[in-house]
């Protein structure tokens, strides 16, 4: 079984809602939609207050190559453009969207019929990266980052293959598996296109074999189309990060920034943003809705949910049996990256893939005690860093040492703080150092 | 509902502690000291008791009254560890006022100076033995033959396998080494030594038991135990006056020094590499210092000089970064 | 005789021999420093006391140095000698004095506990930058306070500490060298360093909130919501700018009259070290047996430079799930 070969944990998978099919979510009553819902540029808005608008209205324009523009999700009228709190945890622009009703614009193909690449043979490689730009897809698995500029090769480098991230790696997050299950085909599609688009013939899907169904399904299905494979892979966090996923499919490892996936000849893309290239082309929908799991060892009915983007979070909480008494904490997205957020009026983004709530006693962290210098943390790092070491230095301030140390290699996927026997806030002082290093690269290439 | 909480990512923990590493190692332990205590009795279980004892108290009262710390750090287990390794490396015969010296060395000088768990440079119960050593060389070497479980100081002693093959050496007569047990007693432990020395497949038991645990990774022992097999068995092979290299690696506190001292996470290595290298020194300098050196044993001053060498080692060897090219 | 010159011969060869060495070690050895830190230093007490934020002295003499070649002695102040010292080193370095007049540290927040309810809890480590990674931390002001003190960790001189009952930091004037460390510890730009005013009386906005004056109402009691009524009394002088939501008072063109105070209907502005007045004021204001503040006399050559935008933290990217 492949896996990544530095590093790596394994947390407990809780995958609460792996067995209930995906169902939609009721129309919220007001909708928000945060202009900073990709990595890059915000969105500007193009609409204002009282402006009517449909399911799949633009809303916003990209602000920029890196940047995705947004589309309204529901029918209504614009209330408001302001600010709103979003999860990233600060207010930032948003437009809100009183609902009523539900009508779609014209152009979108609301009928649940396949279509097949070969029913199209006049989609380009041109022709789909530009779709998937208007669609203001962006990538799913909660990074973010605007799909067609991954897309887009800069010069000098050509992609040889397409890799599909449907490792999940995140414990309790269900919403890709649950995904695999009951759209198989149109991933598919979605893979054929996303092949086309950056022009190559080998897609490979990485699978983590603790999805045993979605691995036969995927394979299954994949024979009928020619150049994808379905990798099972060993199950290990962080195997979902871009850099790691390449290093267990294809052997090859991106070497530190600047250099990106492209230089080893590896598209990533996750296996959602799949799904969603496909509706854009295929169907003509642009990106305003996506699967979430709302889960949590004290909620009654973890779900799947195919949510409108805007939608509060606490609509989709109290869709999945009401927010328990006991809860200390609410988690965008997973535990593992996941964010906390301060309150429940935060509303669902394109990044949005998970939901979790835990309760007082899961949320507590325990006291730190002083580093043993076990080297657990060394050994756990999937980038081959020295967190012990990074972390100290942060917090001394010893900039020039940690640059030296590579902390800006660090992806911050958290696995040297969940494996500390002394649990020290190990990640909290590395991104410090993180932060403060990149401002200072910034800078100095400034001059 | 209260207040929520927030924090950053990661919002999940392992679930391993400090305590469950320390009282793994303690665990781990446990089958080389019933084993001592089969084959040394009485003196055996009170120099353990006064040894676990008299650390764990030297600990609370330098925390409480010296460092007027409020926390209590006695209950991690590091203490009760120390306390066990310094039993583990002295005969069973040894008076309780020169352990609970060796003891307060360990804990005060060898750890606490420094600012307490993690902060030391030396494996404190190595420090407290080597002292005990220095300050009181008769009766740190003379030790008793097993068996006698009635009695504590008043036991019978022998020469130890270890000084009857330096023995070998210094006289140059390879028929001296005749005198030794044969492997497999040596393997059980029947044999003359310190406590911890007794029985090195308790040992490899308990070296089994923390790999299982994942409470050590199996560089440092290995490379240990590898290299003075080889490095003895190439001594063997040119002249037998050195002993077999099953026996090398079978005597003294080999076992006990590459699978628990060697191992203790404050003063060894950070990366694989750097364990590697720090374990190939140890069994190196092991070698040179039972053969050559002025004393039969050489394992615990050969750690202590790699303890020093390890923020160095720790300097230079850093892991393999993800996507590092080699120059 | 022979044995006397054998010795005078071996030693006189082995003393010239090592005196070439040495000559030599110290010409090829030699570390070539500006001769001006020699002349700062020899102006300086030579307290050593560190009161500057330097290790000695010779070190006070080498940041002059260096900060005169940058282009300015700003915030290089030694507290034993005080200004006529600086004076002497600027002489030296040829460079204008830098501002005579006296700076103290002020925190830009009164979020307490009881203006700002604390809405969440914070569980990490306790560090401002980190809480300030949270988004807006415990609070729903994403400008204010964070309270973990990471400016009370910077202070060398023990001037300000954390009050537990509002949950701010609080500088202890006597102690406060001006010397910047907590204004750039705080990862929210809370703390100025501003004029300390004549007498130690200064009127200042002690809010950093550049929300819109909806949300900044709602987060906090003594927020800035940026009516702009402190500008309007301030015409005539025109001390009080309103830039993103948030007044900031010149203390250079500040007269001190304190009618803004009065105006602000947050009671966000607030003055300091004044003679108690009949009018109400949440100002800590200390009994001082002196002429009345309007009159006080406002000689000031070099004002601050109004305070720059704290730089708010990039959101993590967070790059391992794709």
């Amino acid at each position: 079984m492949k896996t990544f070969r530095i590093g790596g944990v394994h947390p407990a998978e809780n995958k609460l809602s792996a067995a209930s099919p995906i169902r939609k979510a009721q129309l919220p009553k007001q909708a928000v939609f945060s202009m900073f819902q990709h990595i890059g540029a915000p969105a500007k808005p193009v609409v204002k207050k009282g402006d009517e608008v449909k399911v799949g209205t633009l809303l916003a324009e990209a602000g920029g190559f890196v940047s995705a523009p947004v589309y309204s999700s529901v029918s209504g009228k614009v209330s408001k453009v302001d600010v709103a709190l979003d999860a990233s945890g600060t207010r930032r622009p948003a437009i809100y969207v009183d609902v009523e009703g539900d009508e779609w614009e014209d152009s979108i193909d609301r009928s649940e019929t396949l279509v097949r690449l070969s029913d199209r043979p006049d989609l380009d490689a041109k022709t789909i990266v530009e779709k998937i730009k208007n669609a203001g897809i962006v990538g799913l698995g909660g990074a973010t980052f605007p799909c067609h500029v991954k897309l887009t090769p800069p010069p000098g480098c050509k992609a040889e293959c397409v890799i599909i991230n449907a490792v999940e790696c995140e414990p309790y997050l269900t919403a890709d598996h649950r995904l695999m299950l009951e759209h198989a085909d149109e991933i598919l599609v979605g893979v054929e296109l996303i092949m086309k688009a950056v022009d190559v013939k080998r897609g490979y899907i990485g699978i983590e074999n603790n999805k045993p169904d979605a691995i036969r399904l995927m394979t299954e299905k994949a024979a009928g189309h020619e150049g994808i494979e379905v990798v099972p892979l060993k199950v290990k966090y962080p195997q979902g990060g871009e850099k790691q996923l390449i290093d267990a499919v294809i052997g090859r490892q991106v070497p530190a920034p600047p250099a990106i996936p492209i230089n080893v000849g590896a598209v990533v893309q996750n296996v959602g943003t799949a799904f969603a290239i496909y509706e854009a082309v295929m169907k003509n929908k642009p990106l305003i809705d996506r699967i979430i799991t709302v889960t949590g060892k004290s909620v009654k009915q973890p779900s799947n949910l195919l949510a409108r983007l805007g939608t509060p979070f606490q609509q989709l909480i109290d869709e999945c049996g009401g927010l328990p008494e006991d809860t200390g904490k609410i988690i965008g997205g997973g535990p593992m990256m996941g964010k906390a957020l301060i309150s429940l009026e935060v509303p669902m983004t394109k990044g949005s893939s998970g939901l979790l709530l835990m309760t007082e006693e899961e949320a507590r962290r325990t006291a730190p005690q002083p580093c043993i210098r076990c080297a657990k943390c060394v050994s756990a790092c999937p980038m081959g860093l020295e967190p012990y070491l990074l972390s100290k230095v942060s917090e001394k301030q010893m900039w020039d040492k940690a640059e030296a140390e590579d902390i800006t290699s660090c992806i911050e996927c958290g696995s040297c703080q969940f494996t500390c026997p002394s649990n020290r806030p190990l990640l909290d002082m590395i991104r410090v150092g993180k932060s403060t290093v990149m401002g200072i690269i910034k800078s100095r290439a400034a001059k | 509902m209260s207040k929520l909480t927030i924090s950053l990512s990661p919002h999940v923990h392992g679930g391993d502690s400090v305590q469950k590493n320390m009282y793994g190692v303690c665990l781990a332990l446990m089958p080389a000291l019933i084993v001592s205590l089969c084959f040394f009795g009485l003196g055996a279980a009170i120099v353990t008791a006064a040894s676990v004892i008299s650390c764990i108290f030297f600990e609370w009262a330098i925390t409480k009254f010296i460092l007027k710390r409020d926390e209590l750090t006695i209950t991690d287990g590091s203490a009760i560890l120390t306390g066990l390794l310094l039993a583990f490396n002295v005969p069973s015969n040894l008076p309780i006022w020169i352990i609970v010296i060796g003891a307060l060395f360990a804990i005060g000088v060898g750890k606490m100076t420094y600012g307490g768990l993690g902060q030391n440079p030396f494996n404190p119960a190595l420090l407290g033995r080597v002292f005990l050593l220095i300050s009181f060389p008769v009766q740190m070497t003379t030790w008793p033959v097993s068996g006698q479980l009635g009695s504590y100081v008043d036991v019978q002693t022998a020469a130890t396998p270890l000084s009857i093959m330096q023995n070998a050496i210094s006289t140059g007569d390879a028929s001296l080494l005749n005198e030794l047990p044969d492997s497999f007693h040596m393997l059980i432990g029947q044999t003359g030594g310190s406590m911890g020395e007794a029985s090195a497949i308790c040992l490899l038991l308990g070296c089994l038991y923390m790999l299982y645990k994942k409470i050590i990774t199996w560089h440092i022992p290995v490379s240990i135990i590898l290299t003075v097999f080889v490095f003895a068995g190439v001594l063997h092979l040119t002249n037998p006056v050195y002993a077999n290299p099953v026996q090398v690696i079978l005597s003294g506190g080999l076992m006990l020094g590459a699978c628990f001292m060697a191992t203790d996470y404050v003063t060894s290595p950070m990366s694989h590499k750097g364990q590697l290298i720090y374990g190939v020194s140890i069994g190196l300098l092991t070698v040179i210092i039972r053969n050559w050196g002025a004393y039969p044993e050489g394992m615990s001053f050969a750690i202590l000089i790699m303890n020093v060498f390890t923020p160095l080692i720790n300097t230079y060897c850093k892991p393999k970064r993800f996507g590092e090219v080699k120059k | 005789m022979n044995l006397i010159l054998i010795a005078v011969i071996v030693l006189g060869a082995i003393g010239l021999v090592s005196a070439l060495v040495l000559f030599l070690a110290s010409h090829k050895f030699a570390v070539h420093e500006d001769p001006r830190i020699a002349q700062v230093a020899e102006v300086l007490p030579q307290a050593n006391c560190g009161g500057c934020g330097f290790p000695g002295c010779s070190g006070f003499a080498a940041a002059c140095v260096k900060a005169a070649d940058a282009g300015s002695l700003e915030g290089k102040s030694c507290p034993v000698g005080g200004q006529p010292v600086m004076e002497q080193v600027a002489g030296i370095l040829g460079m204008a004095a830098a501002s005579s007049a006296p700076k103290v540290a002020v925190v830009r927040c009164n979020g307490t506990c009881e203006n700002r309810p604390r809405l969440v809890s914070f569980d990490g480590a306790q560090s401002c930058r980190v809480q300030n990674m949270t988004g807006m931390g415990e609070t729903g002001c994403a400008y204010g306070c964070l309270g973990c003190g990471d400016c009370v960790k910077a202070c060398q001189f023990d001037a300000i500490h954390m009050n537990p009952e509002t949950g701010l930091p609080e500088v202890d004037e006597d102690k406060c060298t001006a010397c910047g460390a907590c204004s750039k510890a705080c990862p929210r730009g809370i703390i100025e360093i501003r004029l300390k005013g004549p007498k130690g009386r200064r009127v200042v906005v002690l809010c950093n909130n550049k929300d819109k004056g909806a949300v900044a109402n709602k987060v906090c009691k003594a927020s800035c919501i940026g009516c702009a009524k402190c500008v309007k009394t301030c015409e005539k002088f025109e001390a009080i700018t309103l830039v993103n939501n948030l007044a900031y008072i010149d203390a250079e063109k500040c007269k001190m009259c304190r009618k803004c105070e009065e105006a602000c209907p947050k009671h966000a502005i607030h003055g300091f070290n004044f003679p108690p007045k009949k009018v109400v004021s949440d100002a800590p204001a200390k009994p001082v047996a002196e002429k009345p503040a309007a009159e006080a006399p406002v000689k000031n050559e070099a004002g601050p430079k109004a305070a720059d935008a704290p730089v708010q933290e990039s959101p993590v990217i967070n790059n391992v799930t794709q």
